[in-house]
């Protein structure tokens, strides 16, 4: 909100006192139309890719080998190669699906509601996080395909086609829901996504230096001039496209919640699923974005795009979902002792002090102790630090999803058909394959995309406020 | 890898090379070379092991490349042509697809068990009891049900060698004649025939046929787990063998002494069909039996038992001792009893005198003979015999005092005295008593040969090894315990040619012939029935058609009495009189009986005559058994051995049903463990999984450990019948061998052991880690008093009342509504229904290591929850298919619909539709659902699949599978049924789990039907629904338990708990 006072500022890296007391710019001053473009395009358009990019890429790639790899023996062996059982019939495939759909949301997140709500900051992350979704989301859909046991037939026998048989998806079932929740929002991320990098594309069309170049971004620009016209339609669809995109924001997690809320089992059969899970999603894919954030301004020199404004404010976000993903934990507990239901009730003291406990105090530690730093600004300047955190609110939404599904399902009702379920090795490559094919993606992305919307930084330049604002 | 030559041309000039004395030097060196070795491993010395290598493998892919790219050049030739040959007559009643049940019996360790066995088109699919057999009524063990797996086992020996070389059957029995012949003028004296315990009438005339030719030869039966201590045990009581008949539906109060006589045995089906009925709901309860258990090992009967005491093994004679003196019998020196068991005595001599002549004392087969005596005589002063025991002959041919023949034996084959050894089934080399030697002294004698099913421990170490035909396969007779014959009738012709002891006997006392011929000549002799036709001679029944697979003759459709509980397909081929009323019955006065007997399987009037017998007046003045001092206690842990409850006596070690079946109380699968009670465990600081190495005289045995709660203090329990080395695929490696610790001494019990941890540990797979009931209503139980008071206490322990949730009202159905009932006041958790149902539905065998990750497969499962004080506690049974909820959870959550409702209430899986989300399992209550993770279907072993039941689908991979109410049995009935319109009688559908049953827990029905079993048993105030407060309204529903405990012993009992604790 307090975008629009800007503080003068001379930017000296020494002033750090004073750093510490004043809300920092959205962009570093003394930047023009120009030196944005410039920056930004010279990330896409220079000849000479970074040799830290190479060895990134490497790694990244190298487990996205070893994802491919899984799903060969997967498909060739049966799920078997992974630990689950019963009855723990669900398990790293579905945490992992659920952890990469709670990661998407922040892009969305920020495009959507953040634009609807005019709120600058967004201007800078929006488009990374707006390719992080996608590729979250990506990594999520694989898994509710390859976790089932014949996914060459759950390719299409979840989806809804006529045939011949008179055969149709059955349409109570969550898993159903979230087929449809997880392709719409993929569908319309991208189209979000890909609106907003048409003008920016005309951007690298028009200053690439090679012909492939010239011919790619020209394609993908749908012959962008730049007209008042363009941009009227552009605004609009943008616009249309956010108030689509809004209520996914809340409906896919509470979709994905579905799948637990609506079964019968104790730990899953909760009505507060829903919030919970959105504003864990939120928390997680802010965390994503931070995690991301923080290396991609340091090692292409972004500190003047991605300030510590933007840091702090998604830190702020951070700390209230994170409180609410708490709140959430402490109301599981109550209802479990209110309910009096004794299912309920070992449930919640299983997951306190049963063989998981330990995976449980670890969540708790994380996701209502640690996120508490986040009150101290001291705390939201470190920005080592922040990408310590950032990481390990990562794992302890992890850890959240393992608790809700392993321990929920490993002790249920007959005490007779209780057991454990511990990960295979292929369980580890599945899940770090797909971090291997999220950052394979994202290297790819950064190197021949745009990562920060060029033409939407140029309306938060100084200069621009000559200028009747239009947007934003 | 290197290369290295290693061509034989190489070789051998370098050997060339070499000369001299240096020659074989350099040969030995020769052979130690990496170079020599690749050649002695290289079994197809080109390009075999080409994959290892980097160069070859390139070559090999390049080659396997170009012939998969011309692969498809291939694709345009013909396929070859195959001729199938339809009937050209069809065999009278077989219709495909219409299954027809023969009437056989199984035998083992000297008593038959009468069986139906179903046949699909010439092949048996599925084993069910005879409801006309005395010892069966229908019902079965584990150890028949999972015989039809040995049937088909691939693993089976399926040629006759000598040395290792292949023979034809003849050149053995030419051989066999030709020392026999040579030893006629020594009559004999070399000969020495070993068996197991033989109860076939025609085997054992032969055998006696053949001593009468060579009087000086010997036979000799060893029985690993037979009936010495009881046969012993006989002869101290009434100094002749006898066998003891008990009548347990008559008896009001029963006594075990260590016996777990409800299970084990051939007489267990029996025992627990008539203690069932005084137990059961829907019996009289004001009549309810009282079983007190006194034992060393936690039972499946003592799991039932309203008063249960464990004691170490040796004190049970002490206790018997003290027992009995207060009955009244002179019982010699009387040791002094722990405190537990000192205050049982008076209440229960208090109890069994107050049911004078409707009591019965029941001894353990692993209870020295005097407990035996002691228990006979027990029964006597209780005016018991007459009334619940009877004495008769033995079942056996010939009772021998096993031990003693097989010390004997083994002198004899030290001293060289023994020629020719021809072992007829068995194992002798594994199960014989590890002081004996007995694989030492077998190789002193020159000729060794054995019959048996696999070519096993002891065929390793005779020339000769001669495939037995399996049960299945050949014609025979064996004695029902209680008497009864059944003529053995084959299903199939051998499938690898295998031979029947009674073919090996003949071919080498006198000619080759069939066993058919054999039993009908030894039958015909003794009925005196002419086996010629009065009339012209019309062909008899021949012996196996032409065809491989064909059944063998006297095929009958299930007997008329079978009705009631015979599978539909059964009972629409003709009547047999209808067979034998062709125009002319050309049959002879023999063959009339005979197939009367095959008909019904069984020889009428052939059950023992009741025998009186006196009680010899002081049975009990042999001195305590081994010299112990029963008082005090003796230095070190004491061992008992039990026969393993799914293997045996390793017998069935390669049966991989038996293997997987999880084991009644400990739920131990693919192994066994030393049993240790809790409190020894902690005393020890031993936990489930920790190796240790018990020691005894000098023998050792390594085995983990299993914590079993009701394990008497101090005492390990060892199950016999794992550690097998040459048992089969599915056999070897599993489990630990136990039998070096047993000796002539000791075969039951061991004093004296020590335990030493190794430190290692070894991973035990259970398929139920968790035995409390973690304080849930699941299982429901009062006593007899509470019950008296309270009709209504198992509804009163619902937790939330359900009624009135839907908006639509409940769904009506008017047709058949099919449910089920179990009761679990008389289930022993035997595992029967398991088997039956794995063996009915096709359900796969996962192995260990999937079992370890919770993915058995079993459709059915028995829960065992333990409560009260470990050392001693109440153990309930209750065994779980699915609950085919009214409301499924399953079927709301599965996206595809692959799981869906039929009409008839049937919650029904397409296989076909299944995509495998397993949110379905996971969305289960009861976790009945289970998922093939990996193809755990064997679809490569062709004999594997003859013994798959057409009706029901092979899973294969990915796919979610279940319990159907065996939804194939249920559809021949509806379509014998719909032939005869009408509708589906009660009890015309019975389940694979519901017809094994020999406590008739299971009732199945259309619970539609007010007037069906199933229905009147769940009006009962006993029945109740697994978590009924989720409203998912299962069809299958419990029976809650009513104890009968003894008023004066609860409280004892109790303070006994405390003490304990």
């Amino acid at each position: 909100m307090a975008g629009s006072q800007e503080h003068p500022h001379d930017g000296a890296a020494g002033a750090s006192e004073g750093a510490l007391r004043m809300t920092p710019a959205v962009i570093a001053p003394g930047h023009t139309f120009e030196s944005v473009t410039d920056k930004i395009s010279g990330i896409v358009l220079t000849k000479r890719t970074p040799i830290g990019w190479f060895f990134g890429f490497a790694i990244a790639f190298a487990f996205l080998m070893l994802m491919n790899l899984t799903i060969g023996k997967l498909l060739l062996t049966g799920i078997g190669i992974w630990g689950n059982n019963v009855p723990v019939g669900w398990a790293f495939d579905i945490i992992n699906f659920v952890w990469w759909i709670g990661i998407g949301h922040a892009g969305t997140l920020i495009s959507a509601i953040l634009l609807l709500f005019r709120q600058q900051w967004r201007t800078s992350i929006n488009r990374f996080a707006e390719a992080m979704t996608l590729f979250a989301v990506a990594c999520a859909a694989m898994f509710p395909l390859l976790h089932t046991g014949r996914p060459w037939l759950a390719a299409y026998w979840l989806l809804p086609y006529p045939n011949t048989m008179g055969l149709w998806p059955q349409f109570r079932s969550p898993l159903i829901w979230d087929v449809f929740a997880v392709t719409t929002y993929f569908t319309v991320s991208l189209l979000f996504w890909f609106t907003g990098l048409v003008p920016d594309m005309a951007t690298l069309r028009d200053r690439a230096q090679s012909r492939a170049g010239r011919v790619i971004f020209g394609v993908l620009s749908l012959g962008w001039r730049g007209s008042a016209r363009h941009w009227h339609r552009y605004e609009m669809a943008y616009l249309l496209l956010a108030g689509i995109s809004t209520p996914l924001v809340l409906s896919v997690h509470s979709v994905v919640s579905f799948d637990f809320a609506v079964s019968v089992l104790p730990g899953w059969h909760s009505t507060i699923f829903p919030p919970y899970f959105v504003a864990g999603a939120i928390y997680s894919g802010f965390a994503m974005v931070m995690t991301l954030a923080i290396p991609l301004r340091k090692f292409y020199g972004l500190e003047d795009f991605i300030t510590m404004r933007h840091i702090h404010n998604m830190t702020k976000i951070m700390l209230v979902t994170g409180m609410i993903v708490a709140y959430g934990y402490a109301n599981e507990a109550f209802f479990a002792w209110y309910s009096a239901n004794p299912y309920e009730g070992y449930m919640m003291s299983n997951r306190m002090t049963g063989p998981y406990g330990t995976l449980y105090w670890s969540l708790i530690a994380i996701n209502a102790a640690m996120i508490q730093l986040f009150w101290f600004r001291r705390v939201r300047n470190n920005i080592g630090l922040l990408f310590v955190l950032s990481l390990l609110v990562n794992v302890g939404m992890w850890l959240e999803r393992f608790i809700i599904i392993v321990t929920s399902l490993h002790r249920d009702f007959l005490p007779s058909s209780w057991d454990m379920y511990a990960p295979t090795r292929w369980d580890f490559a599945m899940f770090t394959g797909t971090i291997g094919l999220f950052l394979s993606l994202f290297f790819l992305f950064i190197r021949f995309l745009p990562a920060i919307a060029i033409f939407e930084m140029r309306t938060i330049v100084p200069q621009a406020k000559l200028q009747p604002e239009h947007h934003g | 890898m290197t290369r290295g030559p290693h061509d034989i041309d190489a070789l051998r000039a370098r050997l060339d090379s070499t000369r001299g004395r240096q020659y074989w030097r350099s040969l030995e060196s020769l052979a130690e070379t990496a170079e020599f070795k690749e050649f002695l491993h290289r079994e197809f010395p080109q390009n075999a092991s080409e994959w290892l290598d980097p160069v070859g493998r390139r070559s090999f892919l390049k080659l396997m490349g170009a012939s998969l790219a011309l692969a498809g050049v291939s694709a345009c030739t013909r396929q070859p042509t195959e001729a199938i040959v339809p009937y050209v007559r069809q065999p009278e009643e077989l219709v495909p697809g219409k299954p027809l049940f023969y009437a056989t019996a199984m035998p083992m360790s000297g008593a038959g068990m009468g069986l139906l066995v179903e046949s699909h088109e010439g092949r048996p699919t599925k084993i069910e009891g005879n409801p006309d057999h005395p010892s069966s009524r229908g019902a079965t063990d584990v150890f028949a049900q999972a015989a039809i797996l040995g049937l088909y086992d691939p693993d089976r020996s399926q040629t006759l060698t000598n040395l290792g070389e292949i023979r034809p059957f003849g050149t053995f029995a030419g051989a066999a004649r030709s020392i026999l012949a040579s030893q006629r003028p020594s009559q004999g004296v070399g000969i020495r025939i070993l068996t197991e315990t033989i109860a076939s009438p025609t085997l054992a005339a032969q055998l006696r046929g053949l001593l009468a030719q060579y009087p000086r030869a010997k036979w000799v039966q060893w029985e690993p787990v037979g009936r010495h201590n009881g046969r012993e045990g006989s002869r101290l009581a009434f100094g002749e063998y006898a066998d003891a008949q008990y009548a347990i539906e008559k008896a009001t109060v029963v006594l075990s002494l260590d016996a777990d006589f409800l299970c084990a045995g051939a007489a267990g089906l029996k025992h627990a069909r008539g203690f069932a009925s005084r137990r059961r709901v829907e019996g009289d309860r004001t009549q309810a039996n009282r079983l007190y258990a006194v034992e060393s090992t936690p039972t499946s009967t003592g799991s039932r038992a309203d008063h249960r005491l464990p004691l170490r093994p040796s004190e049970v004679e002490g206790f018997a001792r003290a027992l009995a003196a207060q009955l009244g019998v002179s019982a010699g020196a009387m040791p002094m009893v722990p405190d537990a068991a000192a205050q049982w005595i008076a209440p229960l001599v208090k109890d069994l005198q107050a049911h004078r002549g409707q009591s019965v004392v029941i001894a353990g087969e692993g209870q020295p003979p005097v407990v035996h005596a002691l228990a006979h005589a027990m029964n006597d002063a209780l005016g018991n015999v007459g009334a619940t025991v009877v004495y008769t002959q033995t079942a056996e041919a010939q009772p021998m005092n096993q031990l003693s023949g097989l010390q004997e034996l083994v002198g004899e084959m030290y001293a060289g005295t023994v020629e020719f050894l021809l072992i007829l089934g068995g194992n002798p080399v594994y199960t014989a008593p590890a002081d004996l030697n007995f694989a030492v002294a077998m190789q002193r004698v020159p000729v060794r040969a054995h019959l048996s099913l696999y070519e096993d421990e002891t065929s390793a170490l005779c020339q000769w090894h001669v495939p037995e035909a399996h049960f299945l396969e050949a014609w025979s007779d064996v004695r029902g315990d209680e008497g009864t014959v059944t003529i053995i009738q084959p299903l199939i012709a051998p499938l690898y040619g295998g031979k029947s002891a009674h073919e090996v006997i003949a071919a080498i006392a006198d000619r080759e012939r069939s066993g058919y011929e054999l039993v009908r000549e030894y039958w015909s002799r003794e009925t005196g029935l002419s086996t010629q036709p009065p009339a012209p001679a019309p062909a008899p029944v021949a012996p196996t058609a032409g065809r491989g697979l064909a059944p063998a003759n006297a095929s009958q459709p299930a007997p008329a009495g079978n009705a009631a509980r015979a599978v539909a397909g059964g009972q629409a081929a003709p009547a047999p009189q209808a067979v034998a009323a062709a125009p002319v019955p050309l049959v002879s006065p023999f063959d009339r009986e005979w197939r009367k007997w095959l008909h019904d399987g069984l020889v009428p009037n052939t059950a023992f005559a009741p025998r009186t017998l006196l009680v010899a007046g002081n049975v009990a003045a042999a001195p305590v058994a081994g010299g112990l001092p029963a008082s005090g206690r003796a230095t070190g842990l004491e061992v008992v051995f039990r026969p393993d409850p799914g293997v045996y006596d390793g017998r069935f070690a390669n049966n991989a049903w038996l293997q997987e079946l999880p084991k009644a109380l400990t739920k131990l699968t693919w192994d066994n463990a030393a049993l240790v009670s809790p409190a020894t465990a902690a005393r020890l600081a031993l936990v489930s999984g920790d190796l240790v190495e018990l020691r005894q005289g000098g023998r050792t045995v390594r085995i983990p450990v299993w914590l079993a709660p009701g394990q008497a203090p101090d005492t390990l329990t060892l199950h016999l019948g794992y550690g097998r080395t040459r048992a089969g695929r599915a056999g070897n490696g599993t489990g630990f061998n136990v039998n070096p610790l047993r000796t002539t001494a000791a075969l039951d019990i061991l004093t004296g052991v020590e335990l030493v941890k190794t430190g290692e540990t070894y991973q035990l797979a259970s398929t139920q880690d968790h035995w409390s009931l973690e304080g849930r209503n699941l299982v429901r139980v009062a006593t007899a008093a509470q019950f008296a008071e309270d009709p209504q206490f198992a509804r009163k322990m619902e937790l939330q009342p359900i009624n009135g949730l839907t908006m639509y009202g409940d769904f009506k159905n008017d047709g058949y509504a099919w449910g089920m009932t179990i009761d679990q006041n008389v289930c022993t958790g035997c595992n029967a229904c398991v088997v039956a149902c794995q063996a009915e539905n096709n359900v796969p065998v996962v192995g260990k290591t999937q079992v370890l990750n919770g993915r058995e497969m079993h459709w059915l499962r028995i829960d065992r929850y333990y409560t009260g004080d470990l050392e001693n506690p109440d153990t309930y049974h209750q065994p779980m298919p699915c609950q085919q909820c009214e409301n499924a959870p399953c079927e709301v959550v599965c996206p595809v619909n692959a799981t869906v409702h039929s009409d008839e209430g049937l919650n029904d899986m397409v296989y076909n539709r299944c995509v495998g989300t397993r949110y379905c399992s996971n969305n289960c209550p009861y976790k009945v659902r289970r998922f093939n993770f990996l193809l755990y279907q064997d679809w490569n072993t062709p004999s594997l699949w003859l013994q798959r039941n057409p009706d029901v689908t092979v899973r294969s991979r990915g796919v979610m599978e279940k319990c159907t109410y065996c939804v194939q049995r249920i559809n021949h009935a509806r379509v014998a049924a719909k032939l005869d319109d009408r509708p589906i009688r009660d009890g015309e559908v019975v389940t694979a789990c519901q017809s094994a049953c020999p406590t008739e827990a299971i009732v199945f029905g259309n619970i539609n039907d007010p007037n069906s079993r199933v229905a009147r048993l769940k009006a009962s105030s006993l029945n109740y629904s697994l978590l009924a407060e989720l409203n998912s309204r299962p069809r299958t529903t419990y029976m809650a338990i009513v104890r009968n405990p003894n008023t004066d012993l609860e409280p004892a009992a109790a303070s006994a708990a405390e003490e304990g604790a």
